[in-house]
């Protein structure tokens, strides 16, 4: 009683300090308790036009992806910020001792939109219809690991059947799902939205369906103004643990982040995805205690195109010195208006199996010792390095303040390398024509480490655009895969990121941080580890 | 006349034709492959991205493409986008929403522009004109983005008489400030072009008669001084339908306007060809169509110009 006391004499003395220095935050804040909450509200979101029709497994950008998980939801789901994995429409997911066949049971009484059941039936059909080549869906490769993918998704030529022996109906509710080989953390993938079931009328009109899709999410489908929003509603059937806490969604279409900042602001929109560059400076003080500083699972990092000269027979020295001529902390004060946070390995954080220092001391700003390696290794051949960048992003003030600490603590020379846009940029990288060093990153396609180790320094992989390989660390993600368990195989693929010390694929710069807001009308705004919404957390004020 | 219409008329098919395939051949210079945009960052999937390049048709050579292309287009059939959606649904959808702002940008200029212009004229070299003067040389000097924020910024966040973006693009009264924006460099040179005019004919001959001969005032002004001093300012105003239509990319942009500038800006970052040739086509024959009746219009103007 008494500590409560004091404190709303604290509280009064600080709201007395602020009026008197006119600087609190006005209309939002403390009034907000007392506010009614609507429960038929609608969460207005900044968005954008999809640039596929709205399939599961043809939604790759993030405007598509968002309206596509209000609408589905798929076996499993993740906890943001932890990674753990939660059943969603699955009763369990449980593996084989090998990890190579796993049986898949459903909640029953599960319904789509419109009423039909969703059974075992609905996944497998939905995914070998997605796998098929010719029904060009751009996520296909999600199922690469399944049994029989190559028959209906061959590298080339035509299909040999549109069914893929490893999945098998059992019941109603429970199908096995059969991998080429045993992965542990397979479940973890299935959390992904390629993954979702597909009512039976979809596949007699694929792309009508896509238009207007039915789903088994929190959400159901209200209308598409092309370029204008996308509305979805509550789905009052909906069986699952998430539940949405308002009425419904409406992803207003915005040409610019700027306008959407503005109406932002200006409380037009309840959030919107990431805070235009132009405003990082101010957007805490416009929006007081409604700014959201988050982090999320992203890392930047920078490639050796390892196909040129330059780094064909390097020395590892080499790279390591680059890595410790740059100083992270000061760049992301300075440049960066403290947005980021200075990476200490190559696996974003707030995955499993993330360990801080897997970089070791080469992640460490260190002048002296970043010339002393790069001499020791044979110095930089041509003693210049470049960093290709796509210059429609702001990316260009990091790249020159990166350059600026090499050429400052090693005297190497270093300079940008923009491409006009990042279509320009990616096609350089994808044709291998990258001249030095270039602009990398990655965010989470799944929480788990190896997601970020395998899937992009594995020899080959599609992920793998610098031409990296290594054997050593092959070999350490191989036995990893082989582990009984998703912790076992975490483990194992910490041994793996810890070897990339001693071949250097990349330089990580830092981990992403995710700089957005909310209006006045909403409270409960969250984003989840891929930077995008909790949708069904928002509550909307009544007016 | 009529012949004149149907020469005129006659010249836009090879002026069409040309610009199609200059776009059609610029579109494919740029670097980046809308195919392989659809993965992003991600690695893409070459099966997938071969088998969709061939339904497209886009594995197809250039000039394939392009006759293709003109064959669809003379049954009117503009393509679809990357997604599958019909550029002409697309483009129906945006056009409407640009032409209403470029035409309130140009009753704004064109009112607002010659009126002021007059006045200038009129008034030569008195303080109204030198207002003017200065007004007009403060709007040419900004350009349109700074324009836009700043009034954006004044008028939205600031002072809070509007939205700071367009709500919804039917209602009339939100375009009013975007298409202000749009139109106010035209209506800088609109002004500036009547005053000129104007003053070089207050001393013709002709006013001296009028005004001789007891003519009202009104009369003078209007039937006399504004009908000849505005040929060279119709010249401008018909060319500028053009102009703002494909001038709204940065107005549409600040306000967030679902037309033809945001359209073509977004077909632009995403590399699709078909939805870029379409659009700009379109915009192509609006020009052309403008500056077709202002060659008309000078006969109602000056009936001395006449054509064979």
């Amino acid at each position: 009683m008494r500590g409560a006391r004091s404190a709303k004499w604290v509280g009064g003395a600080i709201a007395i300090a602020l009026a008197a220095t006119a600087c609190g935050g006005g209309d939002s804040g403390s009034d907000d308790k007392n506010r009614a909450i609507d429960k038929n509200g609608t969460f207005v979101y900044a968005s954008g036009e999809p640039q596929n029709p709205l399939q599961p497994a043809n939604t790759k950008e993030a405007y598509g992806s968002d309206v596509i998980h209000t609408l589905f939801t798929g076996l499993v789901d993740y906890t943001p910020g932890t990674g753990k994995l939660v059943n969603m429409n699955a009763e369990s997911v449980t593996p084989s001792k090998d990890n190579k066949t796993w049986t898949v049971k459903l909640k029953p009484g599960w319904k789509f939109h419109n009423g039909e059941a969703v059974t075992a039936e609905s996944y497998v059909k939905a995914w070998n219809w997605a796998a098929y080549t010719p029904n060009n869906q751009t996520n296909s490769s999600w199922f690469a690991d399944i049994e029989g993918y190559t028959d209906v998704h061959p590298e080339k030529g035509k299909p040999k059947t549109d069914k893929m022996s490893g999945l098998k109906v059992k019941g109603a509710n429970e199908f096995t799902i059969t991998l080429t080989s045993g992965i542990p953390y397979y479940a973890y993938k299935l959390g992904y939205e390629v993954f979702s079931p597909l009512p039976s009328g979809f596949f007699k009109d694929p792309k009508g369906y896509g238009e207007k899709p039915v789903g088994n999410g929190p959400y159901k489908f209200a209308s598409w103004d092309h370029k204008k929003s996308i509305k979805v509603t509550r789905y009052d059937g909906y069986q699952g643990p998430n539940k949405a806490k308002n009425g419904g969604v409406t992803f207003k279409n915005y040409a610019s982040s700027e306008g959407a900042y503005k109406d932002l602001v200006s409380n037009n929109v309840d959030s919107m995805n990431q805070v235009p560059e132009g405003e990082l400076a101010n957007y805490q003080e416009d929006l007081g205690d409604r700014a959201i500083n988050q982090d999320y699972s992203m890392i930047q990092t920078i490639a050796f195109a390892r196909y040129t000269k330059q780094w064909k027979n390097i020395d590892v020295k080499v790279l390591q010195g680059l890595s410790m001529a740059i100083d992270r902390d000061t760049i992301i004060k300075t440049v960066l208006n403290n947005t980021r946070e200075a990476a200490t390995g190559w696996v974003a954080k707030d995955v499993i199996g993330y360990k801080a220092g897997a970089c070791g001391e080469y992640c460490k700003f260190d002048a002296k010792k970043a010339k002393d390696l790069i001499k020791a290794g044979g110095g930089v051949p041509d003693n210049k390095v470049s960093i290709q960048y796509n210059a429609d992003q702001p990316h260009k003030g990091w790249v020159t303040a990166v350059c600026n600490s090499i050429k400052q603590s090693t005297g190497v020379n270093c300079v940008g390398d923009p491409k006009t846009d990042f279509q320009a940029d990616t096609q350089t990288r994808d044709a291998k024509k990258v001249k030095s060093m270039y602009r990398s990153g990655w965010v989470l396609d799944y929480p788990f480490n190896g997601n970020f180790l395998r899937d992009l320094y594995g020899t080959g992989v599609g992920g793998n655009q610098s031409g990296y390989s290594n054997k050593d660390f092959d070999k350490l993600t191989a036995k990893a895969d082989k582990a009984q368990t998703t912790e076992q195989s975490a483990e194992l693929y910490n041994e793996a990121e810890a070897s990339l010390q001693n071949s250097f694929p990349s330089i990580p710069l830092w981990y992403g941080k995710l700089q957005t807001g909310a209006s006045t009308n909403v409270t409960g705004v969250k984003f989840d580890q891929q930077a995008a919404p909790i949708f069904t957390e928002v509550q909307v004020y009544k007016k | 006349m009529g012949r004149y219409v149907a020469r005129r008329l006659l010249q836009m098919i090879p002026v069409f034709i040309g610009t199609t395939l200059l776009i059609f051949l610029m579109v494919n210079v740029l670097p980046g492959d809308p195919v392989r945009a659809l993965w992003g960052d991600k690695p893409p999937d070459p099966a997938q991205m071969e088998a969709i390049r061939h339904q497209r048709g886009l594995d197809l050579p250039l000039w394939q493409q392009y006759l293709h292309y003109m064959k669809n287009l003379a049954v009117g059939d503009l393509g679809t986008n990357i997604g599958g959606r019909p550029v002409g649904d697309i483009l129906s959808q945006a056009f409407p929403v640009t032409v209403r702002l470029a035409l309130l940008a140009f009753g704004i200029e064109m009112i607002l522009g010659i009126a002021l212009g007059m006045l200038a004229g009129v008034r030569r070299g008195r303080v109204v004109d030198n207002l003017i003067l200065v007004f007009t040389l403060l709007v040419i000097s900004v350009p349109v983005f700074v324009l836009g924020y700043i009034v954006q910024t004044v008028f939205g966040l600031q002072l809070k008489w509007t939205e700071p973006t367009v709500q919804d693009a039917t209602d009339i009264t939100q375009l009013i400030l975007p298409a202000l924006v749009l139109g106010s460099l035209s209506l800088a040179y609109v002004a500036r072009l009547t005053r000129t005019s104007i003053a070089e004919n207050l001393r013709a001959d002709y006013i001296r008669t009028a005004v001789a001969k007891g003519l009202p005032k009104s009369r003078i002004m209007t039937r006399h001084l504004l009908r000849n001093s505005l040929i060279p300012v119709v010249t401008f105003l018909g060319t500028d339908i053009g102009t703002l239509m494909g001038g709204a990319v940065v107005t549409e942009g600040i306000f967030n306007v679902p037309g033809v500038g945001n359209t073509l800006y977004d077909a632009l970052a995403r590399r699709e060809g078909q939805v870029i040739v379409g659009t700009v086509t379109i915009l192509v024959l609006v020009y052309l169509a403008a500056s077709l009746i202002v060659d008309l219009l000078y006969a109602v103007l000056d009936p001395r110009i006449r054509y064979a």
